[in-house]
């Protein structure tokens, strides 16, 4: 594109390889349905378990399920499964969760009578004292965003170890791009991962269609929401796939059901099966690893011009915050007439706070795109603009 | 259909013996062949208190599920474990090795008027 | 490896088997020299990296394509699958949600870059309101569940703002499993109510349940036996004069547009499936689509953000302190809201006039042409789908599983079997429009042989399909035994 794209806030530009669409555009995978007849639904079938196994993979967790609806309803079914496991109403997370994810998961869970305490972060941290202070056994689960909403990669060990010792759950919000690089939240003790997996091969396409990724223990599977696929033997003994475990899904279990939920997001949960064995774990960690020295790159430089301010430290994937001269939406107008979005002003997304503008990186983003964004804040800072 | 005579019934299709003051429970014959393949016994915790006609349970088969009621008030003193690994039994010998609890009765005598005889039972199921 | 020869029953190999370390089908352009290095703490460092495949793009592309083959799907052959309105998909809608200035941008960017993605989404309401007969809508549930939740939780805040939740929902035995589900997400309780020997409402039965504590009552129509609610006005008033809300599941929508609204009808809100009625493609189980249309008194109940105009541009609206808040991460699935209008614009409103009739017809067409040899559920016309038991074959000994799993051997999907509930030995058809009649004999011709063949051997039936990718297979085995993970060790 001629205008790049410095925006992410959940939703991100990665390269999309050719072949993806190549495969996926097939009549066969985008005109079936749901696979109620597994002897002819192999491919769909096949294609999930591949997709579930490879979920797994990347956040070393032992169950995946066939993904539900996007990251912000993967949050909300994490929340009422904490709910229903610990039959406690109470959820801690903090201001560095995606807002977006918050508030689908408070509409989702209102009937539900659970209240939420929104801890403030410091210095972009989830910070440990603050969800230490509001933990006790009441609570149902905390949730952390690992990276964080603002791109902070923040170290969990403390918090979880806590959330565990008075029986509650942790759910992390994680990023399937940052898995070649970042220790797997499995290893961090979480008892539930989600994620949205729009960056595995699915396009901006204005928020949508995407598809939410959701892991638990094996002890929490049978209150897992959503579809599971699983592997069995035809009557000739060939190897083949079902969808198993349905006892939870609604048409069954009717008002006694895990989840309204009854589809999966076939599709994109396709392109993301595809899209993860063309990169393989190569590509996956240069990936990783491009995103963020581009983040490291910029952020450096951009604290280097006068009037920017880059209010949290340490290291960062893909994404980060800074505070620009004047108002976030000034600049960024001020960028996009020059052809450059250049990224999220929180004041879009109902934060207080004017200056605040998140920036994204993905490995798409080239050097010379980079030093033009640079030039150009200089500019506006030099040019009188602010 | 077998319907062992030294059973009793409930309408729910439990069966429950009594041996040594113990309350032997499980499902019946009638009930493995509505459900199907059974793949999976959801059991209680032993010490758990339950009342007549509590549920204290699920059995799963493949495309159903049902709750297990309890035929009698008392404590639930053993399950069988062995249903973990191996689901099946409850198919092929429900009222022997696919047993589910063992109750300690709290007033067996009190419980047995609202219980199904062998052969009311068999009205039941054969209507 | 050596070669077998080859046939479609040959077990196909899980990509994970096909990896040989080294490869890759995607190579990441090197990162200049000049950019400093991704440096994270040593315990947050990935050291043991995913066992993700390692495979060429060719091996991926093959591995891939013939997975495929091992689907059925519209494009290939006919698919009466009932209530799930597996019609024809156009094609014109996929190359047009494809259009980079669709699938490019991003959902934060500001309304005076993307006037066009916003005046999509208001032409697309617009045209929903207009089949619907409703007042107002959102686009953002992603499936037809996601819909008809959202639709209850409006109903919940309209209740609250009266000063009490109320406790029940009413909803018929033919109703959809989802119903219940989210009805207890919610935060009600399920009130089921048997239908009447038409299978339709029971309207006393519906009086007797009614009062105070119903928050209201929802109803599929046509319902799943097919069949047009023919006393919904009554039925709608009951619940109203007792202060309840009725919501129209919008799942048969294929059977009303052009002959009958929701909004007409008195209906306080319903939802409809653009991946059902608006020929957006089904994708193996999604991405799907159920905005919820509502009437004037709901519409402040809406999810935000709602589309608005200010100061002459299309933009989102989120401040409505009545709104339930959201259900979507973004504003739904705009991919599909593409695909649905670009289908509403090709058929007009004539040519969605003529789909739900020619619905009706096709239904009605293999219901008559069936009736010699399958069992009529009710002796009356049908809406969209045609509802047969397979009592008849049962009698022979072959339930209506076999049936399905005999389809498979003739190249066609089944009808949906066992739903609704109850029917005994269900069998659920609904063709469409989108097919020709010379399908339909095809299908009708298959149906009347398998009958046939179940009575002259059963047994047969019994092991069917025979010619498909794998043959029936161990369901319980699965449950038992999970394997839902090709790695399957400590160590994931």
């Amino acid at each position: 594109m001629q205008t790049p794209c410095f925006m992410g806030a959940g939703c991100y530009d990665h390269y999309i390889p050719a072949a993806v669409n190549a495969v996926a555009a097939r009549s066969e995978f985008v005109t079936a349905y749901t696979p109620y007849q597994p002897e002819v639904a192999q491919g769909t079938l096949q294609v999930i378990y591949e997709f579930q196994s490879m979920v797994c993979e990347l956040f070393a967790m032992p169950v995946s399920n066939a993904s539900l609806y996007d990251g912000g309803s993967a949050l909300a079914e994490a929340i009422s499964l904490a709910h229903a496991h610990t039959k406690r109403r109470r959820i801690i997370w903090s201001d560095a969760v995606n807002p977006a994810y918050r508030r689908v998961a408070q509409t989702v869970n209102v009937a539900q009578d659970i209240a939420f305490d929104c801890v403030q972060t410091t210095g972009g941290k989830q910070a440990h004292d603050a969800f230490s202070m509001l933990l006790g056994e009441d609570v149902a689960a905390i949730v952390l965003q690992y990276p964080n909403f603002f791109g902070v990669i923040d170290d969990l060990n403390s918090v979880v170890e806590r959330a565990h010792s008075v029986g509650a759950l942790v759910i992390v919000i994680t990023d399937p791009m940052a898995m070649g690089v970042l220790r797997a939240p499995g290893k961090l003790g979480a008892d539930v991962v989600v994620a949205e997996g729009q960056p595995l091969g699915n396009y901006m396409s204005y928020g949508g269609p995407y598809l939410g990724l959701f892991c638990c223990t094996n002890e929490l599977v049978r209150l897992m929401p959503g579809r599971v696929v699983g592997v069995t033997k035809d009557v000739d003994g060939r190897r083949g796939y079902v969808l198993t475990l349905q006892t939870r899904e609604q048409h069954i279990r009717r008002d006694k059901a895990t989840s309204n939920i009854c589809t999966n997001q076939g599709l994109m949960a396709t392109r993301a099966t595809f899209y993860m064995s063309l990169i393989g774990p190569t590509g996956l960690r240069e990936i990783g690893e491009a995103c963020g020295r581009r983040a490291a790159y910029m952020m450096q430089k951009l604290a280097g011009i006068p009037g920017f301010v880059l209010p949290h430290k340490g290291p960062h994937f893909r994404e980060f915050l800074v505070r620009v001269p004047g108002t976030a939406e000034e600049f960024f107008a001020y960028m996009a007439e020059r052809n450059v979005l250049a990224g999220v002003p929180l004041s879009r997304i109902g934060a207080n706070d004017d200056r605040g503008l998140l920036v994204a990186l993905t490995e798409t983003r080239t050097l010379e795109e980079m030093n033009r964004y640079l030039e150009l804040a200089h500019e506006y800072v030099t040019g009188g603009h602010s | 259909m077998n319907i062992p005579a030294d059973c009793l019934y409930t309408k729910e299709h439990e069966w429950v013996k009594l041996s040594d003051d113990i309350a032997i429970v499980g499902i019946t014959e009638f009930a493995q062949g509505e459900l199907g393949d059974v793949v999976f016994v959801q059991l209680p915790s032993v010490g758990t208190k339950v009342g007549q006609g509590d549920t204290f349970g699920t059995i799963e088969a493949v495309k159903a599920v049902a709750d297990l009621y309890s035929p009698i008030a008392g404590e639930v003193i053993a399950v069988n474990n062995d249903l973990d690994g191996n689901p099946e039994v409850i198919n092929r010998e429900p009222y022997g090795n696919g047993w589910i609890v063992k109750i300690k009765p709290a007033n067996f005598d009190g419980d047995r008027s609202s219980l199904l005889t062998p052969e009311a039972y068999r009205d039941l199921t054969s209507a | 490896m050596s070669r077998d020869v080859r046939s479609l029953q040959q077990e196909s190999p899980l990509v994970f088997e096909l990896s040989r370390p080294g490869r890759s089908g995607y190579q990441v352009p090197p990162t200049s020299d000049t950019l400093p290095e991704f440096e994270v703490p040593a315990n947050l460092k990935r050291h043991t990296a995913p066992r993700l495949p390692e495979v060429a793009e060719n091996t991926a592309v093959r591995h891939y394509v013939n997975l495929s083959t091992r689907n059925h799907h519209v494009d290939k052959d006919f698919y009466p699958l009932g209530s799930c309105t597996m019609k024809y998909n156009p094609k014109i809608n996929d190359e047009l949600a494809g259009l980079r200035g669709f699938s490019l941008i991003s959902p934060w960017q500001p309304a005076a870059d993307i006037q066009g993605a916003l005046q999509l989404l208001r032409d697309l309401s617009d045209a929903l309101l207009e089949v619907t007969g409703m007042d107002d809508i959102t686009l953002q549930p992603a499936a037809g569940a996601q819909g008809e939740f959202t639709a209850l939780l409006m109903f919940r805040a309209y209740h609250l703002k009266q000063g009490n939740a109320r406790k029940r929902i009413v909803i018929p035995d033919s109703a959809h499993g989802t119903n219940p589900a989210s009805i207890v997400l919610a935060g009600y309780g399920v009130t089921q109510l048997p239908s009447d020997s038409k299978g339709l409402m029971d309207i006393d039965a519906l009086k007797r349940t009614l009062d105070e504590d119903v928050a209201g009552l929802m109803i599929t129509n046509p319902n799943t036996i097919g069949l047009f609610e023919s006393n919904i006005a009554k039925i709608i008033d009951l619940v109203h004069e007792a202060g309840g809300l009725v919501y129209m599941d919008g799942a048969n929508l294929n059977a009303l547009m052009g002959i009958a609204r929701p909004g007409d009808m008195g209906f306080d809100a319903c939802h409809m499936n653009l991946h059902k009625t608006f020929s957006t493609p089904h994708g193996g189980g999604g991405p799907g689509s159920g905005p919820v249309a509502v009437s004037g008194k709901l519409a402040k109940y809406l999810p935000v953000p709602v589309i608005t105009r200010k100061n002459g541009l299309l933009d989102w609206e989120f401040d409505r302190p009545d709104s339930i808040g959201s259900v979507h991460t973004f504003y739904g699935n705009f991919g599909m809201h593409v695909r649905a209008l670009a289908y509403i614009k090709s058929m007009g409103g004539d040519g969605l006039a003529a789909i739900s009739e020619n619905a009706i017809i096709n239904a009605n067409y293999i219901r008559s042409k069936l009736s010699s040899a399958y069992q009529i559920f009710l002796h009356r016309p049908c809406m969209h789908e045609a509802v047969f038991s397979g009592n008849l074959q049962k009698a022979k000994g072959v339930r209506t599983t076999d049936i399905a799993k005999r389809l498979l051997d003739y190249g066609i999907h089944p009808p949906t079997v066992y739903f609704p509930l109850l029917v005994p030995e269900c069998l659920m058809i609904e063709p469409t429009e989108s097919e020709t009649r010379e399908t339909l004999d095809e299908f009708v011709d298959v149906m009347l042989k398998i009958d046939r063949e179940a009575s002259e051997n059963p047994e047969m039936l019994k092991h069917a399909p025979y010619t498909t990718p794998v043959r029936r297979l161990d369901e319980a085995g699965a449950a038992r035994n999970l394997n839902i993970r090709y790695f399957n060790d400590a160590d994931a």
